[in-house]
């Protein structure tokens, strides 16, 4: 099981770089499979160019208590980005000049940061439609300084999204780290208590499911049935929605699929899913993706590819709210990860 | 031609088969993917009762689409291998039982 992050493993997968010239050399480069952009083309998508800008995405910081076997962060307890203050600020002054719906705190795990409460209460004081913050749920068990946040995040209707990848035990440790199904299920019963996930109850917990492995996931909604069966009757949990996500090649993942040999098999896989009607409605048409030393990128993968965005503004401090950041959208193979199938996004299917 | 009888990328080449029989072969894929859609069994059952079988008519195809398809549905390894042992308790069963005809014979030529 993972212990370490890549970048304090000193990984070669920990360099973007590495990630990307892998993602363009080998069966993409030999033509075995057609690059991205060549798909795009292909089916009349090419360039993506940026819809209206609805979901703000600001990652607060790479440092989580988790170490996952398939984080695209790289996140854990070794990393320290952390969104300042003085960026986070350049946030709520770019909130109150855009009409945005949607603004998404990820991490890392976000409540870590440690002006995470102080921005959530300024947020509201200028509010957002949907607020929603990524938790990983054991934070809530992690330290006695976290064991109020149910209470924090319901005083502040705050969306909550979590990863849930299965509903055992094994399943769940083996990808997110021993001890994480039983403290999730316990910090779920505590979002249940106060009332998130509840019939009738405005308070929204949805779960992200993620595949344990290289294979794509299977329908959103029929995964949804069975989960929320699996966890009412074993452990009496309630939940609103679940999402799923493909696990993109990238970090982790990527390491992953090289080191099982199922690197090939799973670009095969995505590749041949590729399914167009997704293309119009992926994230890094309505999104825009902050990082914690505040630059701009089309979504959080490219984030983490660090593939800032195409267009001369590049960081919050430069952006206002008159400028469209017209641009085409950077693109690379891993994007095949969102189109494939059902398609993918940090709200789920998107086709 | 290949030196062996399997190949795991013939998999992939599976719709192939509509190529020299259009008709026959649209017909079974209509009937094959209308066969595993959700209806009075959830598609979840009926990739374990694929899987089941997979085993039972030892189809090395079959074993890994199903083995992934339960996988992408939740299913568990615990229980993967159950669906197996009821695949391999019918078949030993279906030999075993066999056992009464041959008792049956034995008892009838015996003096």
């Amino acid at each position: 099981m993972l212990k370490k992050t890549l970048n304090r493993q000193k990984n070669v997968l920990a360099n973007s770089k590495n990630q990307l010239k892998l993602l363009s050399g080998g069966i993409f480069k030999n033509g075995s499979l057609p690059s991205f952009k060549k798909t795009l083309k292909k089916t009349k998508k090419f360039p993506l160019k940026p819809s209206s800008l609805e979901i703000l995405q600001i990652n607060l910081g790479y440092m989580c208590n988790q170490v996952c076997a398939h984080c695209h962060v790289d996140a854990g307890p070794d990393r320290k980005e952390i969104m300042t203050k003085k960026t986070l600020k350049m946030c709520l002054n770019l909130l109150k000049s855009l009409d945005i719906k949607t603004l998404d705190l990820t991490g890392g795990a976000p409540e870590m940061n440690p002006h995470f409460k102080w921005f959530i209460e300024e947020v509201n004081k200028i509010g957002v439609e949907d607020l929603i913050v990524r938790s990983n749920l054991t934070i809530i068990m992690a330290n006695k300084k976290f064991e109020k946040l149910p209470d924090f995040f319901s005083a502040n209707n705050i969306h909550i999204i979590s990863s849930m990848p299965h509903w055992t035990k094994t399943k769940t440790d083996n990808q997110r780290g021993e001890g994480v199904f039983n403290n999730s299920i316990k910090a779920l019963k505590k979002l249940n208590n106060v009332g998130y996930g509840i019939t009738n109850s405005n308070l929204i917990l949805d779960l992200v499911y993620n595949p344990s492995g290289a294979f794509l996931p299977v329908n959103q909604k029929i995964l949804e049935r069975d989960f929320k069966k699996e966890l009412k009757e074993n452990f009496d949990i309630n939940f609103n929605n679940l999402m799923a996500i493909t696990n993109l090649p990238i970090s982790r993942f990527l390491d992953f699929l090289i080191a099982s040999e199922n690197y090939e098999d799973y670009m095969e896989a995505l590749v041949s899913a590729y399914n167009p009607k997704t293309v119009d409605n992926l994230m890094c048409k309505n999104t825009l993706s902050i990082s914690w030393d505040g630059y701009l990128y089309d979504c959080d993968f490219n984030q983490m590819l660090e593939l800032k965005i195409n267009h001369p503004i590049k960081h919050i401090r430069d952006f206002t709210n008159n400028n469209k950041l017209e641009r085409d959208i950077r693109i690379s193979q891993h994007c095949y990860g969102c189109t494939a199938g059902a398609g993918s996004s940090c709200q789920g299917t998107v086709a | 031609m290949s030196k062996t009888y399997y190949n795991p990328d013939d998999l992939k080449k599976f719709s192939d088969i509509t190529n020299w029989n259009k008709e026959l072969g649209d017909k079974f894929f209509d009937y094959y993917t209308k066969v595993f859609e959700e209806g009075s069994l959830t598609a979840r059952e009926k990739s374990l009762v694929a899987l089941a079988v997979s085993h039972v008519v030892k189809c090395p195809y079959c074993i890994d689409a199903y083995t992934k398809d339960g996988l992408q549905r939740g299913v568990t390894k615990e229980e993967m291998m159950e669906a197996v042992h009821v695949g391999a308790a019918i078949e030993s069963g279906a030999t075993l039982v066999h056992g009464v005809q041959m008792m049956n014979k034995y008892n009838k030529i015996s003096m």
